[in-house]
């Protein structure tokens, strides 16, 4: 047998599929979303925002939510925070800073305990990737990610999606695979160690939108293309500008480069968003940036405090987004 | 000593070329007798095993596995471990180095193979190429060789500095030892904890380089070409990578002795098994694409592989239900290893019966030059596996004789049920009906 037919003949053990998640209310990924539930999602965060504010508090009064964050945060813990007060919940906020992991206590063990203290849903930021999947598999609990290492923040795509929709789609909730269509959304920066580029780059080509990622090799590798269809890669950043409606703005993570030496002058000369390229290249889009924002470095304060800028309407619309996640999570998957 | 006939069963020894039904005598701890089926000559009191229908092959020898001991008993102990070793149809395994304390010294050498230690099958210890297995002072091996080392490695934390390596070569070879190196250039695998490539970068975690693998052992045959004249012998722990293959493929033509061995996870499975975060399917080297493990595929079928060993490398379970990127790297494997060969080599990719036991017997102890063990002939080390062939069962880690149970291979279909298990001459290991 030459090697070349061995190759060809040999059956191979399969990859099996994964059994996530565990509880219906869980949100650890876009990708746990169908359409139909994610228009669900959107359609309850557009309801709950407009209800009587002590109305809504009586939806989940008194039902128990921890936060439990090993990364420092200020939108999303806020918001997720408010979200869950905001329908009747009572939240306790752990932080890996001044609780029992300090001294060594396992993710596990720490759900375990929260979960016997009562809580019907973790919130969790994380550090390592993957960390929600183990949280959920020991707890069993819905687990909401909240942002886990490099991998996943599915709250912010739904964010960033309410926030697209709004602006190019008149606040649609009705969500199908051709709802963006047309629609070319521009990542640009430090997408090699970003959670939100991940989680964008599944979530808006199920709609029909376009993703071109943009930044320098050592930030964007050629392999970041082949996370999914309808994702493709332009290293001219006044191209890419061109060709998009949306552009979204990431932060150098230097808590990630690990040792990644990056010449930040050149960076800029490159890749930076300013007032002058956005109004030459791309007059008509909407600039977005999950924050933190480093003014002057990925983009220019004009630009952050510009008419094209929805940076202050994504935060608000995480507070909706979230309101919905929370709500779905306590009723069992139900929105 | 007494004495231990297999009656009825259909010998395989490929090292010296049966492949026919024999009756074996096993006498004081090594083969006695071979003869033809009702032809052996009884001898009084000795004990019978009927192996109707079952294969008798020289027991397997695992070249590398991690017993943890001294120092790690909670994970797994020698007698725990060989026990293992000794339902997979293991009779000798050779231990890795990485223990606490670091097995650099005679005494800890000798300590692994003393008989408090209750070893089922035989222990190999592999001592420490350099001291503490920093990388920096070269050991004695004249003395851990008498202690009964039977090569030097620093598994884990491989060579990196070029003229430790070669020292280390040079060194070995005056004495007659092997050097076993887990090629990885740490310097490239910083903070990763899987393979490198769109599997990683989608489940956002950092990668190992394939170069990682394949440029140490490059450096290494580079080494090894320079030293020609010395005899020195390198052997290729766990090869996971189709580039380092070629580079040892290409040495071997060259007429260089390197060797290597590819562990059954990384001929059956790729990164993709990760699945979403799964630490059982975490070891090092990691998971590899789907082209590394058909290039693995390749080199058992066409001869280039040596051995098929496990890297068997238990942890307790708190140790592996933490966030992936903090788990520690490896499975176990010496329950699986037969059953996984026979299923997939010899049943689905149709490698005869008798190239696949070599593979796990006569092959490895060539590798590192185990004197009459790895065959059935008269005079050699009363080591074998009686087993069904045909029998396909499920591998039930509930049921495992190691002390941990960090196996990704838990509900797989196996081929191929050990019966009896026999070290020098006792049995170690039988399967209770």
């Amino acid at each position: 047998m030459t090697p070349a037919t061995a190759r060809r003949t040999l059956q191979s053990p399969l990859v099996p599929a994964n059994p996530s998640p565990f509880n219906p209310g869980s949100l650890l990924s876009v990708d746990n979303l169908s359409l139909e539930a994610l228009s669900r999602v959107l359609e309850r965060a557009t309801a709950l925002t407009r209800q009587d504010p002590l109305e809504r508090t009586r939806l989940l009064a008194k039902r128990k939510v921890a936060l439990l964050f090993y990364e420092s945060s200020t939108r999303t813990r806020t918001s997720f925070e408010l979200a869950a007060k905001a329908l009747g919940c009572d939240t306790t906020l752990v932080s890996s800073l001044s609780s029992s992991i300090e001294k060594g206590e396992s993710l596990k063990d720490t759900g375990l305990t929260l979960r016997a203290l009562g809580a019907e849903a973790i919130i969790l930021r994380h550090n390592a990737s993957g960390a929600p999947w183990l949280l959920e598999q020991h707890t069993k609990l819905p687990v909401l990610n909240a942002g886990d290492g490099m991998h996943d923040h599915p709250t912010q795509a739904l964010l960033d999606l309410r926030t697209m929709l709004t602006h190019l789609r008149k606040g649609s909730t009705d969500m199908g695979p051709d709802v963006l269509k047309g629609v070319t959304v521009t990542i640009t920066g430090d997408i090699l160690h970003s959670r939100v580029a991940r989680s964008n780059m599944l979530l808006l080509p199920r709609l029909g939108a376009e993703v071109v990622l943009c930044g320098p090799k050592e930030l964007l590798p050629d392999l970041a293309a082949t996370t999914g269809p309808g994702i493709r890669i332009e290293r001219d950043f006044e191209a890419a500008l061109r060709q998009s409606q949306v552009v979204m703005m990431l932060r150098i993570q230097a808590e990630r480069l690990a040792g990644l030496q990056l010449d930040l002058e050149d960076y800029k000369r490159g890749f930076q968003l300013t007032q002058e390229r956005l109004h030459t290249f791309a007059p008509q889009a909407i600039v977005l940036h999950p924050g933190p924002i480093i003014r002057g470095l990925e983009l220019t304060g004009e630009v952050a405090d510009g008419p094209q800028s929805a940076i202050l309407e994504q935060i608000s619309n995480g507070v909706a987004i979230r309101m919905a996640v929370v709500e779905r999570a306590l009723n069992g998957g139900r929105a | 000593m007494s004495a231990l006939v297999i009656r009825n069963g259909h010998l395989i020894d490929p090292a010296a070329g049966v492949d026919a039904p024999k009756d074996i005598l096993l006498k004081d701890g090594k083969v006695a007798e071979i003869a033809g089926p009702g032809k052996l000559k009884h001898p009084d009191g000795a004990e019978s095993i009927d192996a109707a229908g079952l294969v008798v092959a020289p027991g397997l020898i695992d070249i590398h596995v991690h017993l943890r001991e001294p120092g790690q008993g909670y994970k797994e102990t020698i007698a725990s471990g060989t026990a293992a070793a000794a339902a997979g149809g293991f009779t000798a395994v050779a231990a890795m180095p990485n223990t606490t304390p670091v097995n650099d010294t005679v005494d800890v050498t000798r300590w692994m193979q003393a008989p408090e230690r209750g070893a089922s099958v035989r222990v190999f210890p592999i001592a420490a190429a350099t001291r503490g297995s920093k990388g920096e002072a070269i050991n004695d091996f004249a003395a851990l060789k008498s202690a009964g080392a039977v090569a030097v490695t620093d598994d884990g934390h491989p060579i990196l500095k070029d003229n430790i390596m070669r020292e280390t070569l040079v060194a070995a070879a005056r004495v007659g030892l092997s050097v076993i190196q887990h090629a990885e250039d740490t310097r490239l695998t910083h903070g990763a904890s899987m393979n490198a490539g769109p599997t990683a970068f989608k489940l956002g975690l950092r990668g190992m380089p394939a170069e990682a693998e394949s440029g140490l052992v490059e450096r290494d045959i580079r080494l090894l070409t320079e030293l020609r004249d010395s005899r020195a012998h390198l052997h290729v722990a766990h090869t996971s990578t189709a580039a380092a293959i070629a580079a040892v493929r290409q040495a071997r033509r060259n007429g260089l002795r390197v060797t290597c061995e590819v562990a059954p996870h990384h001929f059956l499975l790729t990164d993709e098994h990760v699945g979403l975060y799964n630490t059982h399917f975490k070891m090092n080297p990691p998971l590899r694409s789907a082209a590394d493990r058909d290039a693995m595929i390749e080199a058992i079928l066409d001869g280039v592989v040596d051995a098929i060993a496990t890297d068997h490398a238990p942890h307790a379970a708190h140790e592996k239900e933490v966030e992936f990127e903090r788990a520690p790297n490896g499975i176990t494997g010496l329950e699986t290893a037969l059953g996984l060969s026979l299923f997939w080599l010899h049943k689905e990719w149709k490698m005869p019966l008798g190239r696949v036991l070599s593979l796990l017997s006569a092959q490895p102890a060539a590798v590192l030059g185990l004197k009459g063990r790895g065959t059935l002939a008269v005079g050699s080390s009363a080591d074998a596996v009686v087993f069904d062939p045909k029998a396909e069962w499920t591998y039930r880690v509930a049921k495992t004789k190691s002390k941990s149970r960090n196996t990704p291979f838990d509900g797989w279909p196996m081929q191929g049920k050990v019966q009896w298990t026999i070290c020098e001459g006792r049995i170690a290991y039988a399967l209770s009906s």
